[in-house]
């Protein structure tokens, strides 16, 4: 699904399926790149939406095939903002063990949340079943564009 | 089946001095299916006990739970006696080892022939 007001572009997807959440990043990766965001921008976007999708998929609907993800993606003037919204019980994201810390290094998981504060703004909505990531367009963009 | 899965994530190769080189075959490893394929590929790996390499070249985006294979496999390689060393890592996949500080976990060097040299 596609809407557009006030300037800005807002594509859905509601599903189940791994591939069909990939191909639609791909359509939103697309967006990106006629937007104007840098491949350090889209390599950061592609990241965090993976390892999102990848958490509502995995921990969030726990495998169950008849539960689904909803993706809501929002392009602003300089921007792009995806909400991940999965129909599991959520999580606190203040108990995730920080995974740098030495005792955790050489844990097999839980990165994920790490690397998506890495390259966007990360909100967690309560109960925690809601990812909000926003990434802004890097300034040598916006420079480009002055 | 697919190409894709019939495809082996990691060619293995014998070098002239003994060592082990695996190198990523996709540029994205990112997939479940693709990320299990990797993992059995590791466990039968490590089970050789070998010294080996895992060259990243072509390796463009991974995820999170590849880097939790790596760490096994590392581990698992230990117990067997052998050593890893990995190399040629995209700028863009080492900044992920920088923020999770795997960095400091694996030996990681510029080029193949480097870590060839550092056995």
């Amino acid at each position: 699904m596609c809407s557009s007001s006030g300037g800005e572009e807002t594509l859905v997807l509601t599903s189940s399926d791994p591939k069909t959440l990939r191909q639609f990043l791909e359509a939103v990766l697309e967006r990106c790149k006629t937007s104007g965001f840098s491949e350090n921008d889209i390599f950061a976007i592609r990241l965090c939406y993976e390892e999102a999708v990848a958490n509502a998929l995995i921990h969030g609907n726990r495998r169950d095939p008849t539960k689904k993800v909803t993706v809501r993606c929002q392009f602003g003037p300089d921007w792009i903002r995806l909400r991940i919204e999965d129909e599991g019980e959520g999580f606190d994201p203040a108990t995730v063990p920080d995974p740098t810390a030495p005792e955790n290094l050489t844990r097999p998981s839980g990165r994920g949340l790490l690397l998506m504060r890495h390259y966007m703004e990360v909100t967690v909505h309560p109960p925690g079943n809601i990812v909000e990531l926003l990434r802004r367009k890097s300034s040598s963009d916006l420079d480009r564009r002055h | 089946m697919s190409s894709a899965q019939k495809t082996p994530v990691l060619l293995v190769e014998e070098d002239p001095s003994g060592v082990l080189i695996g190198t990523f075959q996709l540029n994205r490893v990112v997939d479940e299916e693709v990320v299990q394929r990797l993992s059995e590929e590791l466990a039968a790996l490590a089970a050789t006990g070998r010294k080996v390499i895992l060259n990243f070249s072509k390796v463009e985006y991974l995820s999170s739970s590849v880097l939790g294979k790596l760490i096994n496999f590392q581990r698992r390689l230990k117990e067997h006696g052998g050593e890893l060393r990995l190399c040629c890592i995209h700028p863009s996949i080492y900044e992920i080892f920088e923020i999770t500080r795997l960095n400091t976990l694996f030996d990681i060097y510029r080029t193949e022939e480097e870590a060839l040299e550092m056995f």
